[in-house]
This record gives structure tokens, C-alpha cells and sequence, in this order.
């Protein structure tokens, strides 16, 4: 990709495991472990995978609201990965977050006007009165009445509320928002609604998202290219619309073939999906999935190197031959 | 026409909050179960979905809800004016319940097998051991590997799935007539939800037992049920065998929701169709059609509630001359 707005490269975050007398550390969770990934400039990329694959951690790593194990996170030409907190500030401006529930991210006891202006306040951004006007020129932003910023957060529903969360985001005008979850906390009707605002700004302000959720008719809708994780590895990235049309990889086609689709008359081809995701403290030898189905060439994926490969132009597979196709992995391998 | 299992009449369920005032969070609600079908009941947080539940196993929030008029009758008996030693009998007996968080449904300080047991030597008189021995037989029953060790763990030794298979099997160790299955799913990544949705299918054509599957997510709705009940603010909008109501929904907030989730076939990035307004508070609710109030409509379809007319064979509306189309509602005088 030219010119990439942020560029993963072998993002690894570990957490230690203590245990024993001396609190030594036993183990580690590799909750991310060894992911690349590129964003572009006005660009959508979707993150799917299960509960516990990684993909908030990733989120929170790229954020620099924890700090990576190791690998390296470059965002506008800018090496942040291990930047102090203060250096960081100024990065910050240019890259938000928006979380899961609107109700525990955002402050109680201040309101709404206050929790909107404080990222300016941070940066130092305007006066007293110019910050009043931003913050009601944001809420008009997101389609909240201007009244929303003398009343508290909880007053408003969850939709509304995750309105608030993206107004805050785009106070400082980020060229890049993670947005983890941001709509699975809410009803349908609310949810299209949020989806629609999230493509309004993302045309208008040409803002990139890292788009983190689990529902994947949601991410195909509001995706350019859409990777898949999987135990704290991005098995498949490609195309949003190639993905689901084209799956390569049995994770991908499982996680596809399990979206409930709102047709009865629907044909079931269910590829049914036995077992959970194993622990990312003491995970397989070989290939992850392989190693959840039970794959029969599980034993040959220890120690084989199982990067990612460009199946097909800009569309990149874990080169597994348990998750592949025979055919398929004849070419990659 | 095979017999109902479950009919209830016009129940309205109410809150009584401090001041003296009563809500009505389920008012004037009506629908049916026929022996071996799945009725879903589908409608955003707040519409009464719960409460309709909780209403019909005698789970209210007591000393503050009430059940103040209507019929919940269950193979003739009519539950809501069933005493509490009875409504002990039915739970867990004749009606098992799956709610949505599997942990809160499980005591953390129990081990499952003893969990287990514990219906099985309430309702059905079993020894201590004999429960076991059967405990072991449902988990085996609801797909729970090496069941024999996990009847020895205890709740936080399980995922997430494997504990909502726990609840289930608790919910079935008393072959029920009916089970109330509250949003089952909703906590669960998407490939353990369609393994959890398809086992609840395999066990009720094994056991021929009635379900009642409760869940905002029209995706799961479609393809696990066979009548669906929609609901909003409190009442019942629309009730048609799943083909019909996805083949041709009637009121405006049925169009709505349909309209909404994007599916993998919506164009991409493009606008998804939106339900305007929001649900009015429980205490601003008119006494007409709540779905206008939504709309900011005037007039009188806000002060007097249309009748609940049969449309076609088995499909209901409420026929409210402003949410339906004139002409559909023309065949019916």
C-alpha cells in the first residue's frame, strides 16, 4: 500500500503469568503475537475474530493504551511504539479511540459538553468560549442538539451516548479512529443509525478506521478490506467483498457460514465449527485452528513457518495446510 | 390445528414504583405456542420481551411487579393465578428457563454435576446418585466433552459456551413441555451461538417439546423459529409463521427492523435504512399506538389503540390505520 496511515509490522503484546512463591513469571498469555497489518489514508479496515482472539488488545496496543511486547507500530511515517506518555500527545491528536459501552467510557460526573471539550483542554486547544462553540459544532456533528452539552451522559440512551463517545473522538479532527465494538452494545434500529453517521464522517472529514467487532455483516458493510484474527494472528486479510465471496481459510469460511442470516428460506450449508478457541497461555504447537478441528496434517504444521502469503493479488492467507484448500495450498506453498 | 401448548391473553404486567405509580411494561400482550413449535419473541431492549417472560414463569421482581390482568394458560392451568409452591412444581419442572448470562444462572460455588442433580431430585424424585449418573448423561446429551470429569468442575473452570450448554442442560433435565429460552446467545461469540442454537433444535425434535425463544437478533429469529411475535413498547405489533413475516412484513416497525441489519448482500458502505425516533420513555406512553408516538405523528391514532386484527391465515397486526397499509386493512371490515 501507498503511504499507509499506520503500519503494523510483528506487533507482539504478551501479558506475564505470575504464579509460585516468588511471584516469578510462569507463563504468558500471547494475547497478540506477531501481527501485520497496514491502514490507509480514508481507509476502513475491518478486525473480526472470536471473544478472547486479541482483537481489542491489538486495538489498545495500537492506541499505545498498553505497551507492546515487542514489533513496531508506525503511524504517519512516526515510529510510537515506544514513545513516553507525554510524547505521545501530540501523536494522540491525530489517532481516538471510541469503546464498547458508552456508558463505562464515558465520565459520570461531568457532562456531556465538558466531556467532549476535555480533549481539547488536554492539547490545549482554544479558549474557554471557541471550545463551548466546537463542542457544539461537534454534537451537531454526530446529530445531537446543542442543549445535550449542559446535561449529563447517562440521561441519554445507548445510541446516544455512543454518539457523545464519537464526538469526542473527533474533537481533536484524528486522521485515524479505533473504534472497538462501537455498536454491539446496541438495538438494531440505533446500530444502523450509528453505522450511517460512522460512513457520513468517514466520507466528509476522510478519516480512517480500525473497525474491531465480531459481527461480520456489520464489518463487511463498513469495510474496504477486512483481516481476520484468530488466537492472536491475523489468518486472512483481503478485500471486503472478496473475503466473504471467496474465503480461503476454514476459519474465515466457519465464521462466515455461522452468521445467522435473516431469511428462513435461507439454505443451512453450515460448515459446523466443533470446539473452542484454545488458551493463548499455552497455545498448540502447530497451527491453531488446525489443532481446534483436529486436522489430520496438524502433526506436519509444528515448527513449519506459517506467515501470511499473497494467494491472490492483495489477498493474504496464513500459508496452514490444515486451514487451506489442497488446491489452494499448492499455490502458496 | 395441533393444540397450544402456552396461551396467553391480554396480559399486562406492571411495575409499581415508589411514588404509587404503576408502570405497564407488558400491556395487553397475546400469543400462543403450539406443542412442538418455536415461537420467537423479537423486539428491542425495553419492549417487554423479558418481562413477558418472566411474567409467565413468576419471576418478577418482587414486591414491584405485578401481573395485573390477563391469562398465562399452560396445559389448561392458568399460571398467573397459580400459588407459589405450584409455580415451584412448574419451574424447572414442567417449564425450563435458559437466560441470557450463563454465569448469573449458575452458582459459582456449586460443582455443575451437583447443579444438575439438584432438579433432577426435586422434580423427578431421583436418589443423589441416580441424579448424577443422569447429569452425566445430559451433558454428554448437550455436547460437552470428557462430561464424566466436567461434572466434577465447577462454573468458572467453563468458556463461556460450555456454560450456557450447562444451563441448558439443567433447563432440560426434566424433559419440560415448554422452554424458555431468554436471549441464549447474545453473550456467545457467532460460532458458538449457531452451535448452541442448532443443539436446542436437535434436543426439542428429540424431546418434542415447545419452545419460546426470546432474542433482539432478527438473524437468529429467522432461522430457528417457526411463528414470530414482535413487540414494541410493551405490546405485540405484529405475530406470523417466520416465512410470512419476513416474506411480507405489515407494520411499519416490523418494515422497520427487517430494513435496518445489514446483510451480506446490502451494497457496501452504503446507507442502511434507519427507524427515526426513539422508544418513548414507560412513563410518556400513549395509550394509542406507541409506534406513531415514535414517529412524532398526530392525531388520533396516539389515543386510541387499534384492535389486533388476523390479516391472513395465523398473521396478526395491530391495525393501526397510520403504521399499516390502507389497503391491507380494507380486506379485513
Amino acid at each position: 500500500m501507498n503511504d499507509p496511515i499506520l503500519a503494523i509490522r510483528d506487533l507482539k503484546m504478551h501479558f506475564p503469568v505470575k504464579g509460585g512463591v516468588f511471584s516469578r513469571q510462569v507463563a504468558a498469555v500471547k494475547a497478540v503475537d506477531g501481527v501485520s497489518l497496514d491502514v490507509g489514508r480514508g481507509e476502513t479496515l475491518g478486525l473480526v475474530g472470536e471473544s478472547g482472539c486479541g482483537k481489542s488488545t491489538l486495538g489498545k496496543s495500537i492506541v499505545r493504551l498498553l505497551n507492546p511486547t515487542a514489533g513496531n507500530i508506525e503511524f504517519e511515517g512516526a515510529d510510537i511504539t515506544h514513545l513516553s506518555q507525554s510524547a505521545l500527545r501530540p501523536i494522540r491528536r491525530n489517532m481516538q479511540m471510541v469503546f464498547q459501552d458508552p456508558a463505562e467510557s464515558l465520565n459520570s460526573r461531568l457532562s456531556v459538553g465538558q466531556i467532549i471539550a476535555e480533549p481539547l483542554e488536554v492539547q490545549g486547544i482554544g479558549t474557554r468560549t471557541t471550545r463551548r462553540e466546537m463542542v457544539e459544532q461537534l454534537l451537531d456533528r454526530v446529530g445531537m442538539p446543542k442543549s445535550a452539552a449542559q446535561r449529563f451522559s447517562f440521561e441519554f440512551s445507548g445510541g446516544q451516548r455512543q454518539r457523545i463517545g464519537i464526538a469526542r473522538a473527533l474533537a481533536l479532527n484524528p486522521d485515524l479512529i479505533v473504534l472497538d465494538e462501537p455498536v454491539s452494545a446496541l438495538d438494531v434500529s440505533v446500530q444502523s443509525q450509528v453505522l450511517n453517521l460512522l460512513l457520513d464522517l468517514q466520507e466528509d472529514l476522510n478519516l480512517a478506521y480500525l473497525f474491531i467487532a465480531h459481527d461480520l455483516a456489520v464489518v463487511k458493510h463498513i469495510s474496504d478490506r477486512v483481516a481476520v484474527m484468530y488466537l492472536g494472528k491475523i489468518v486472512e486479510l483481503a478485500d471486503a467483498d472478496t473475503i466473504y465471496k471467496n474465503p480461503k481459510h476454514a476459519y474465515t469460511k466457519a465464521l462466515i457460514s455461522a452468521i445467522p442470516t435473516p431469511d428462513p428460506t435461507a439454505p443451512k450449508d453450515l460448515v459446523r465449527l466443533e470446539g473452542e478457541i484454545p488458551s493463548p497461555i499455552n497455545p498448540p504447537k502447530g497451527s491453531a485452528f488446525g489443532h481446534r478441528i483436529s486436522h489430520p496434517r496438524y502433526e506436519e504444521t509444528i515448527g513449519m513457518d506459517l506467515s501470511m502469503i499473497e494467494i491472490e493479488p492483495d489477498h493474504w492467507v496464513a500459508a496452514d495446510p490444515c486451514c487451506l484448500s489442497d488446491e489452494d495450498y499448492a499455490k502458496v506453498r | 390445528m395441533s393444540e397450544n401448548v402456552l396461551e396467553v391473553k391480554d396480559l399486562i404486567t406492571a411495575f409499581r414504583m415508589e411514588d404509587g405509580e404503576w408502570l405497564r411494561a407488558v400491556d395487553g400482550v397475546s400469543f400462543r405456542v403450539p406443542k412442538g413449535k418455536t415461537v420467537g419473541i423479537v423486539g428491542e431492549s425495553g419492549c417487554g420481551k423479558s418481562v413477558t417472560a418472566m411474567s409467565i414463569v413468576g419471576l418478577l421482581p418482587k414486591p414491584m411487579g405485578h401481573v395485573l390482568e390477563g391469562q398465562v394458560m399452560f396445559k389448561g392451568e392458568d399460571l398467573s393465578k397459580a400459588d407459589h409452591d405450584r409455580m415451584h412444581e412448574v419451574r424447572g419442572g414442567e417449564i425450563g428457563v435458559v437466560f441470557q448470562e450463563p454465569m448469573t444462572a449458575l452458582n459459582p460455588l456449586h460443582r455443575i454435576g451437583k447443579q444438575i442433580s439438584e432438579a433432577l431430585i426435586l422434580h423427578r424424585g431421583l436418589s443423589k446418585r441416580e441424579a448424577l449418573i443422569e447429569a452425566v448423561d445430559l451433558l454428554e446429551k448437550v455436547g460437552i466433552p470428557a462430561p464424566e470429569r466436567r461434572v466434577l468442575e465447577y462454573p468458572h473452570q467453563l468458556s463461556g459456551g460450555m456454560r450456557q450448554r450447562v444451563v441448558i442442560a439443567i433447563a432440560l433435565a426434566c424433559k419440560p413441555d415448554l422452554l424458555i429460552a431468554d436471549e441464549p446467545t447474545t453473550a456467545l461469540d457467532v460460532t458458538v451461538q449457531s452451535q448452541i442454537l442448532d443443539l436446542m433444535k436437535d434436543l426439542q425434535n428429540e424431546m418434542g417439546m415447545s419452545t419460546i425463544l426470546i432474542t433482539h437478533d432478527l438473524g437468529v429469529i429467522a432461522g430457528h423459529c417457526d411463528e414470530v411475535v414482535v413487540m414494541y413498547a410493551g405490546r405485540v405489533v405484529e405475530r406470523a409463521p417466520v416465512r410470512e413475516i419476513y416474506a411480507s412484513p405489515l407494520h411499519a416497525y416490523t418494515r422497520g427492523l427487517l430494513n435496518a441489519i445489514p446483510t451480506l448482500n446490502t451494497p457496501r458502505k452504503s446507507r442502511l435504512n434507519t427507524i427515526e425516533g426513539q422508544v418513548a420513555s414507560i412513563k410518556e406512553f400513549v395509550s394509542g399506538c406507541r409506534f406513531c408516538q415514535r414517529m412524532e405523528r398526530t392525531g388520533d391514532t396516539l389515543n386510541t389503540r387499534a384492535p389486533f386484527v388476523e390479516i391472513s391465515k395465523d398473521h396478526w397486526v395491530e391495525a393501526c390505520p397510520k403504521c399499516v397499509d390502507k389497503s391491507i386493512l380494507q380486506n379485513v371490515h
